[in-house]
């Protein structure tokens, strides 16, 4: 009879197991100690009127009311900007183009943008769209720098969203002499739209954090008013809690705990959204 | 074996008065390897045409050609011509989408839309345009497909709970459903249990009064059950074709003998 090793080589899967478990339970183990301590510190500060205060120089009276609305602008323009152009980006690339050394060469340069630091971005921004199309420091300068930044992330999860989608699925549908467009919107797009939604929260939720860019293109770090167009000067989340973390007091410090609080909610419940708007698709569908 | 008739003649005896397909010096290559070489055949309206072969011979493949799903294989090229009630269906001014719109296809592996059933069946109407009573087209084609008595009572539930045998049913009918005059099967059976095959075999004997049928099969009994002519592929090569009684009783090939005998394939 064939012993099989068997007893080692159960050795080596409880030994597997035990190693990926410790991976996931010490990142896990981090983030909760980064996020007690955050939400220790800012607690304090945490109100209903640190929410709806303008900065000040007083601690005391200092709120993230026009960082919280730009960053609630900023991320709606973002997406309005690169939702569609992403999602037609991939559709095209998936469905439409043809095999050929161009559609291979857009799709290497698409990964590679992904990986361009943030702050390059942000040069680009600043000279195309503040510039060029003297935009200004407005929302929409900011959102389609933004928009670019995260245009690759949903582009390229978009794409695996469509692929994942059986392509006996498609031939059903064109037998039934159907055009592409049909089959994309009828059947490709329901069935790819719960991949494509996290794909998407997910570069916003990236933009939401993002800082560089923003202070490259010259978003104000002290604003005492909320945006009430595109086209006005704002301030975000992001760029408040690196103005506060950067002073000397503590009490400063702590504010920018409370803000990064705010912040991680903000992000947790559009991680939440998508997760509803996943399931909701899923069962309908 | 039968010596007294030779195979040019088998293929020129298979001429119909009015065949619905014809297809004429047919060669299908991936890239450059043949799949198709030089087939020409037609096929009768009406009836049940089964294409038998050992796996590979490229039944599946000249199917396909018959309502163009090989448009969908950038390595596939087609020369000669496929004809259609005459018209050459890869002419420049044919238009694929009407092509499938005539020439219905069930797909070897049961593949409804994940969608209700009943949305399964009116999609394709409802997509070309079809302006009447969508239930009752849902309902008309699922009677003839055999499936009505098993779902009437759940046409809003996802087609994916159905089981395998059901699920192929509801791709007839929804092949069925834009009223095709053809419909191509190809291999619908492999994937499915006795019982839903023989149940499949009874509805294509009742459809056939209406629709044309071509099937491709690598089960030589369903080719024998249900088909009125075969034709069988060997290595891209029409090898044979005529009447299914005579193909599986009295062959004039002995390479046809060989393969419905079962010695090889």
């Amino acid at each position: 009879m064939i012993s099989g090793n068997l007893e080692k080589r159960h050795k080596i899967a409880r030994a597997f197991r035990v190693l990926c478990a410790t991976v996931t339970w010490a990142s896990i183990a981090v983030l909760a100690v980064l996020l007690a301590h955050v939400s220790f510190e800012g607690f304090r500060w945490l109100d209903l009127g640190f929410l709806t205060s303008f900065p000040s120089r007083f601690p005391e009276q200092a709120g993230i009311k026009s960082a919280l609305m730009g960053t609630l602008w900023l991320i709606s323009f973002t997406a309005l900007f690169s939702v569609p152009v992403g999602v037609a980006a991939a559709i095209y690339l998936e469905e439409y183009a043809e095999d050929s050394r161009v559609s291979r060469f857009i799709e290497v340069n698409i990964a590679n943008l992904a990986g361009v630091p943030s702050i390059v971005y942000g040069i680009l921004g600043l000279v195309i769209f503040v510039r060029f199309f003297a935009l200004g420091r407005s929302v929409v300068a900011g959102s389609l720098t933004m928009s670019l930044l995260i245009l690759p992330v949903i582009i390229i999860t978009a794409r695996e969203a469509i692929r994942a989608v059986p392509g006996s699925i498609r031939q059903a549908a064109f037998a039934l002499g159907t055009t592409r467009w049909q089959v994309v919107r009828a059947h490709v797009l329901p069935s790819a739209l719960p991949g494509i939604m996290t794909g998407v929260i997910l570069a916003l939720s990236r933009a939401i954090g993002e800082t560089a860019p923003l202070v490259m293109i010259g978003a104000l770090t002290y604003v005492a008013f909320v945006p009430e167009g595109p086209m006005d000067a704002f301030t975000a989340l992001p760029i408040q809690i690196f103005n506060w973390a950067s002073r000397p007091q503590q009490e400063f410090h702590q504010l920018a705990a409370a803000a990064i609080v705010v912040l991680l909610t903000v992000m947790l419940l559009m991680n939440a959204i998508a997760v509803i708007i996943r399931h909701r698709t899923e069962r309908t569908r | 074996m039968n010596t007294d008739v030779m195979p040019e003649e088998v293929h020129d005896a298979m001429t119909f008065e009015k065949p619905i397909l014809e297809a004429e010096n047919v060669t299908i290559r991936y890239v450059d390897q043949p799949a198709v070489r030089d087939v020409s055949l037609s096929i009768a309206a009406n009836k049940i045409t089964a294409i038998i072969g050992p796996s590979g011979c490229g039944k599946s493949t000249l199917l396909r050609a018959f309502n163009r799903m090989n448009d969908f294989i950038p390595e596939a090229n087609m020369s000669g011509h496929i004809l259609y009630l005459g018209e050459d269906l890869y002419s420049k001014n044919t238009d694929p989408v009407e092509v499938r719109r005539r020439i219905g296809m069930v797909f070897q592996k049961p593949n409804p839309f994940p969608k209700s059933i009943s949305r399964n069946v009116s999609w394709g109407p409802s997509i070309n345009g079809y302006a009447g009573e969508s239930s009752e087209r849902v309902e008309k084609s699922l009677r003839k497909a055999a499936l009505w008595d098993e779902v009437k009572d759940r046409l809003n539930d996802s087609a994916t709970g159905l089981s395998g045998g059901q699920q192929q049913r509801l791709c007839i009918a929804r092949a069925l459903a834009m009223e095709p005059e053809i419909i191509l099967m190809d291999e619908p059976c492999s994937a499915l249990d006795p019982v839903s095959t023989s149940r499949i075999e009874d509805l294509m004997l009742e459809l056939k009064e209406h629709y044309t049928i071509v099937i491709v099969t690598h089960n030589m009994q369903q080719a024998a059950r249900v088909s009125d002519y075969t034709a069988f592929l060997e290595n891209g090569n029409l090898i044979e074709y005529g009447e299914t009684d005579q193909v599986f009783t009295r062959p004039a090939q002995k390479r046809t003998e060989e393969y419905v005998t079962g010695r090889f394939g």
